[in-house]
């Protein structure tokens, strides 16, 4: 194999790392509106939102190509507006491994946020604090073990994407072929010891994460 | 004259039931107790009236302000209407020490108050209560009347105009009750602002009802129930 297994790992990591912050932001924000407001379609929103735990991910990466793709609605939006092709490059696979990975978030977050007492919600807002304090001082720290779990699986997931990003990003050496992939090409190609190295780097990874996930969700008085 | 008109029409639908609160009185009395079993709408009326609650129509002022009018749009949110409110089950905040929940309204902005705050009305209220010993504490190591007395603590540091209480004593065992009561009986003549509780015992009604307001059915009702007539003929219905 001709790529350094060190930009391989940089990649994965950065993707990885990528989606992982991205599915922080959106699994809070809709894991807490899925929590706190009843509209009608609540559960159905969910029940999409969840849909990428459950279908194949090929179907998902099929899904993307026909949103991003050149001549999908979006993708063809941007290509035409900015000369962004997404097809192909590093952040089309950070899209893929977001979506993939994005109903683990949303999960915790929703659970963790349903748990928060709302009497201690409330008792903030006597005491004076605005909707935002409440939120970072009160909801955030109650909720955080959860949403911590989950963000950690998400980090594990994407770590391990593999069908959609394929499919969405493809195996460009050094730009877009993750460790799974790589795996994968390795395999196909008869690269035994390079396949059982990189195999054994993907499991480390993953064991590592897991076990700070089992760590930090138990925790007390992050706060 | 410093006091309490409500009158408020709200309905709350579970997905069992539906439960209309019809609430309306007024009451000018420093100490007044709304008595009512539970599911009369007690908790539902106290929420309404600290701003945690909106209610489907009516009039919420105290000491001449209007806190709430549907006609007028107004709707004064609960961070702002200065009433100090203790939970029925004292709502600490788990993760935060005794000291750091009597600060938490104090400090302003997204950070908690640290471990270690040191503000002069905290410090004043830590000494009144004898919380000094167990400031560093968590209110899952403290006792029943330890935890009243913090979360008495937090609502007062603010200097509130009036105090709502949420069935005060009922988080605590029989023994405890008694004594707590007559130490909050204190603590109320020292401070000087009106108190408004909701309870279903009895008990309380006798010791903090200058003014009663019988609550049945999501109604004030002009008629004290039959188990409170025989023991509080000293009370008088206001409605």
């Amino acid at each position: 194999m001709d790529t350094p297994v060190w930009i391989t790992l940089a990649l994965t990591l950065k993707v990885a790392g990528w989606a992982t912050a991205i599915n922080l932001v959106l699994g809070v924000a809709v894991g807490w509106w899925l929590a706190h407001r009843r509209f009608i379609g609540r559960e159905f929103v969910d029940a999409v939102l969840t849909l990428p735990l459950v279908l194949p991910p090929t179907v998902m990466g099929y899904y993307l190509l026909v949103v991003i793709g050149k001549r999908g609605w979006l993708g063809h939006w941007l290509q035409e507006s900015f000369g962004i092709n997404l097809i192909f490059s590093w952040q089309g696979a950070v899209i893929a491994a977001t979506i993939v990975a994005f109903p683990l978030v949303l999960k915790s977050a929703r659970t963790a946020f349903e748990s928060v007492d709302p009497q201690l919600e409330k008792a903030a807002r006597v005491l004076g604090l605005n909707e935002w304090a409440v939120f970072f001082r009160v909801t955030i720290p109650m909720a955080w073990p959860g949403i911590l779990a989950g963000v950690l699986l998400v980090f594990a997931r994407s770590l391990g994407e593999f069908g959609a990003t394929l499919m969405v990003a493809g195996s460009i050496p050094g730009r877009t072929q993750t460790l799974s992939i790589a795996v994968y090409e390795a395999v196909q190609a008869g690269q035994d010891d390079t396949a059982n190295f990189l195999v054994a780097i993907t499991s480390i990874t993953c064991i590592v994460v897991l076990l700070a996930a089992g760590r930090l969700a138990p925790a007390r008085r992050g706060l | 004259m410093m006091g309490f008109e409500i009158d408020i029409h709200k309905t709350v639908r579970s997905e069992r039931r539906s439960f209309e609160l019809h609430v309306r009185f007024q009451t000018h009395a420093r100490r007044s107790v709304i008595f009512g079993p539970s599911g009369a709408g007690k908790s539902l009326t106290l929420q309404a009236i600290a701003g945690l609650l909106t209610p489907d129509n009516g009039r919420i002022v105290f000491d001449r302000e209007i806190l709430f009018d549907r006609r007028a749009g107004i709707d004064v949110p609960a961070r702002q209407r200065g009433f100090g409110y203790l939970f029925q089950d004292y709502a600490l905040f788990p993760r935060l020490n005794v000291r750091q929940n009597i600060a938490f309204g104090l400090q302003h902005g997204l950070r908690n108050p640290s471990a270690k705050v040191s503000l002069e009305a905290v410090d004043y209220w830590l000494g009144a209560f004898d919380l000094q010993e167990i400031a560093a504490q968590h209110p899952d190591e403290l006792s029943g009347g330890q935890r009243q007395r913090t979360a008495l603590a937090r609502a007062l540091v603010h200097s509130p105009r009036a105090l709502l209480l949420d069935e005060p004593f009922s988080a605590l065992d029989p023994e405890l009750r008694e004594r707590t009561r007559a130490e909050l009986d204190e603590l109320l003549q020292r401070i000087d602002i009106p108190v408004l509780m909701i309870t279903h015992d009895p008990e309380d009604l006798a010791w903090f009802g200058d003014e009663a307001l019988y609550l049945r059915d999501g109604q004030i009702s002009e008629r004290p129930p039959t188990p409170v007539r025989r023991i509080s003929t000293r009370l008088k219905v206001v409605v």
